[in-house]
Formats: C-alpha cells, sequence, structure tokens
C-alpha cells in the first residue's frame, strides 16, 4: 500500500467505526434493543475491515516511484574510509 | 498502515474503543427512564410464632405479595432482583432487616405478579423482641444492567405488627 492510501484507509477505517457506532446506538435506542445495537456494531465492525484491512488496488494509485537501476549506476555510494581508532589509554 | 497486521490491530483497537463508549452511553441512557413501581404485602396468617431452643424468636408468615415493576424495565436491563425484609427496631440494635423472600425478574413481562407464600428465609429474632413488634415490610429493588451502574431502590410500607403472645 502506498503512502496515499495508508492515509486513506486510516482516514476510512476511523469515519466507519465512528459512523457504524452512531448508528448502532441511535437504532437500538430507538427500538428499545440492546440485541439490536450490538449486531448492527457488529455488523459496521465486519464492513470496515473487509474494505481497509486487505490490500485492494484503490489503495495504490499512487506508488512510490523508486529510482531506475540505470540511473543508480551514475551515482555510486560513497566509500566509507575506514579511521583509525586511538585506543584508550 | 503499512501491513495487515498493523491495519487489523489498529481498527481492532479503535473497534472496541468505540464498543466502550458506546456501553457507557447506553448506561447513562438509563438515566432518562421513567420510573413507577408499586407493591403492596398482606400478612395472611401468622402460622406460628416461637421461641427457639437458642433463645431466639422465630415467626413463620404467609405472605401476599402483589407488584408490578414493569416500569424498571429499560433497553439496558438484565434482570430485576426484588427482596421483602422485614424491617423493625430493638434495643440492642437501632436496625433490624430480616429478608423473608427474594425473586430474580428476568423479563419485563414477569415483573407484574401476585404470589402467595410463606417466607422464604427464616424470620428469626436476635434475641426474644418480637412480641408484639410492629415492624415494616420493605420491598427492595436491585435493577441489574447489560453494562453500567446498578440501580437500587425500594418501598416501605409500614403498620405491620407481631402478636403480643406466642402462638
Amino acid at each position: 500500500m502506498d503512502w496515499q492510501g495508508q492515509k486513506v484507509v486510516e482516514q476510512l477505517m476511523q469515519i466507519l467505526l465512528v459512523i457504524s457506532g452512531v448508528v448502532a446506538v441511535v437504532v437500538g435506542y430507538a427500538t428499545e434493543s440492546f440485541r439490536t445495537m450490538m449486531l448492527i456494531y457488529a455488523g459496521g465492525v465486519v464492513l470496515a475491515t473487509l474494505v481497509t484491512v486487505p490490500n485492494w488496488p484503490f489503495y495504490n494509485r499512487h506508488p512510490l516511484e523508486w529510482l531506475d537501476p540505470s540511473e543508480a549506476e551514475k551515482h555510486p555510494k560513497p566509500q566509507v574510509v575506514a579511521k583509525k581508532r586511538f585506543s584508550k589509554k | 498502515m503499512h501491513s495487515f497486521g498493523y491495519r487489523g490491530n489498529a481498527l481492532l483497537t479503535f473497534a472496541v474503543t468505540i464498543l466502550a463508549f458506546m456501553c457507557a452511553i447506553a448506561s447513562f441512557s438509563d438515566n432518562f427512564s421513567n420510573q413507577t413501581p408499586s407493591a403492596q404485602i398482606q400478612i395472611l396468617n401468622i402460622n406460628w410464632f416461637q421461641k427457639q431452643p437458642h433463645g431466639n424468636d422465630e415467626v413463620s408468615l404467609t405472605l401476599n405479595i402483589t407488584a408490578d415493576l414493569q416500569s424498571l424495565f429499560t433497553w439496558n436491563t438484565k434482570q430485576v432482583f426484588a427482596f421483602v425484609a422485614a424491617e423493625y427496631k430493638t434495643s440492642k440494635n437501632s436496625l433490624n432487616q430480616v429478608s423473608l423472600w427474594d425473586a430474580i425478574i428476568p423479563e419485563k413481562e414477569h415483573a407484574k405478579f401476585w404470589i402467595q407464600i410463606s417466607n422464604k428465609y427464616r424470620f428469626i429474632d436476635q434475641g426474644y423482641n418480637l412480641r408484639g413488634k410492629d415492624f415494616n415490610l420493605t420491598l427492595h429493588w436491585h435493577v441489574m444492567p447489560k453494562t453500567g451502574k446498578m440501580f437500587a431502590d425500594k418501598i416501605v410500607m409500614s403498620g405491620y405488627r407481631l402478636p403480643d403472645a406466642y402462638r
């Protein structure tokens, strides 16, 4: 998942869970049924899981652009010069 | 959010937090319910009234209990625990409470009832003070929620009196 996708996924997860929580409480209170509230919320959690946890393709619309290998060869990595370490007396 | 495990963990934690909020709201909504319970207790008969070998008074009663506790049930109620206690004063204790009967009411439909029984638990005094004693019969109830705070209240019915002599 690319960065943009990760940001979208986080927001989507929070919104879906909050909305299903609010709807669950309102409908449960209106129908005087605790069970209804729990069922609606459980459904909301399952929906949020299906939407946000798997790596769907639409979360990868802004892929990272890695450096091309031929370009990388033109700019070699700097060599680390081995320094002499003075030991403590 | 870079892996399944990360996203799954974040989702689960947030979902449980929201569940906690929902349960708190459900419990808070109990404060808005309009509760109008009613009850009446009649003593039909004093079955016997003796002084036990240990020196304590004991009395056996037949009670007729009528109650309507339906308004105590809300959407967040698991069950209502009701009990009847005899309350009286002696020189030894400023308040004696003896539980005579109790019941667990699991549903609203069962909360309006009429029952005639002898006392479920023995009415024994700490001493021999019960002759001619005036006492109250109090119906206590505890409304046990599915989540959150438990409410308890009572109705005090006074004007009952035990006989002056053993029988």
